[in-house]
């Protein structure tokens, strides 16, 4: 069997030929279920035109306050930095790094080397640091959580709501609309980007 | 020695090596050579190095911290009339009382059962590695991908937290600040994730190769 032809389960190291699949399905390892490989061929302008999509999303959600609350004739608003930076201010510094990594630098790392790489590769050119683009986006998936954020605005909201009146402000349909374009960019399948890469003039 | 229904032909066996960057499967050199990716440059090993040791440092480090993270408050509320710290447990009840039994619950499998779970899930997949359990191969997997999947749903807290803290600050009627219990819990939640990424899943597999029965 020649390297090329096997895929590898990453959980139990079994082998397995690979095969064509049908579009949008996905290739499970037969002794541990896992998934093995996805065929998602979608043409590289669709996810292009996505992760530019998400990059506008996530300039709304992070230049808008993402909610308004009234308290007796008071109010006060946050965007998500003016969040991290009062909690930097109030003395915790750690908490406040943790959050402005996992719902703000991290996903502007992944949308920022994802939309390089494929205006790159649209181009028909290898991006320059292939390499370490795709490491870094491999890396930080697990620690870009746009969704997370999403749900932890919704609880936020639910405990403020009883005695203060919400309002609801663009940065929360920013990060609302970024949630979903940022699930389905996650389906994307990396191989379809190191077939294309290996095809481009460097 | 009887027939393993789930043997199969493994890539160590085989003599290559797939890439958990990229995917790529290539040959495996000889015994104390390394081999390094040639789509992706990763440095590829048969097995993650030290993953139980590994593993385990990260564990031992979450559940000391789990116990500041649960006994120190999160969150300390001032208002006119009062001066309430609470904890991760205080704040799911203070969110049923309230009438939110659906978004309590959340907060309540995110913040206390999701933890526990995957503290309770990892401490038992390494002491079945170490002690070579060859049953339920299927399920332990199964067990850890959960795990790893879950695992940034833990988070959830802390941003509840760094929301509140910006949005309660009304100059004379009430204010929120983050407590010491924030940045314990934090730690719990990156050490665990860490702790996910450095076990192996296949060494379950390992364990099984002669083995004499199996689920
Ligand atoms: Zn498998
Ligand atoms: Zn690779």
């Amino acid at each position: 069997m020649k390297p090329s032809s096997i895929a590898v389960c990453e959980h139990c190291d079994a082998v397995h030929r690979r095969v064509h699949l049908a579009p949008r399905a996905r290739a499970h390892c037969i002794r541990c279920g896992t998934v093995l490989y996805t065929e998602r061929r979608r043409h590289l302008d669709g996810w292009l035109a996505l992760t530019i999509a998400s990059a506008i999303a996530y300039l709304v959600a992070n230049l808008n306050p993402i909610v308004e609350i009234q308290l007796r004739g008071e109010s006060t608003q946050a965007s998500l930095f003016q969040a991290l930076s009062a909690t930097w201010y109030s003395g915790a510094e750690p908490v406040a790094a943790l959050a402005a990594l996992c719902a703000f630098v991290f996903p502007l790392v992944r949308i920022g080397l994802e939309t390089v790489v494929l205006a790159y590769l649209q181009l028909g050119r290898r991006p320059p640091a292939l390499r370490a683009a795709m490491h870094t986006l491999v890396h930080i998936r697990p620690w870009s959580m746009v969704e997370v954020f999403m749900l932890g605005v919704v609880v936020a909201l639910v405990k403020l709501g009883g005695e203060t009146t919400v309002i609801p402000g663009p940065g929360l349909a920013g990060f609302a609309v970024l949630t979903v374009l940022l699930t389905i960019l996650a389906s994307f399948d990396p191989d379809t980007l190191w077939e294309n890469a290996e095809r481009a003039t460097p | 020695m009887s027939h393993d229904p789930h043997a199969m032909l493994t890539a160590r066996e085989l003599g290559v090596l797939g890439c958990p960057i990229c995917g790529m499967v290539c040959r495996a050199a000889p015994q104390g050579v390394d081999v390094e990716c040639p789509r992706c440059g990763q440095a590829l090993y048969a097995r993650k190095p030290n993953s139980i040791a590994r593993t385990w440092a990260f564990l031992v480090t979450a559940i000391l911290l789990y116990i500041p993270a649960n006994a120190l408050p999160i969150m300390r509320t001032k208002t006119l009339f009062d001066d309430r710290q609470d904890t991760i447990i205080s704040g799911v009840l203070a969110l049923w009382r309230a009438g939110s039994w659906d978004l309590a619950l959340i907060v309540f499998v995110a913040s206390v059962v999701v933890p526990l779970a995957k503290i309770a899930v990892l401490v038992v997949l390494l002491l079945s590695v170490q002690l070579g359990w060859v049953t339920g191969r299927r399920r332990r997997t199964r067990l850890f991908r959960l795990v790893e999947w879950v695992g940034q749903w833990s988070m959830l807290d802390i941003f509840v937290v760094v929301l509140m803290v910006a949005l309660v600050q009304f100059s004379t009627l009430a204010r929120i600040d983050p407590g010491p219990g924030a940045a314990a819990f934090g730690a719990v939640v990156v050490l665990t994730m860490f702790a996910a990424q450095a076990f192996d899943a296949r060494l379950i597999w390992d364990a099984a190769e002669g083995s004499l029965h199996d689920d």
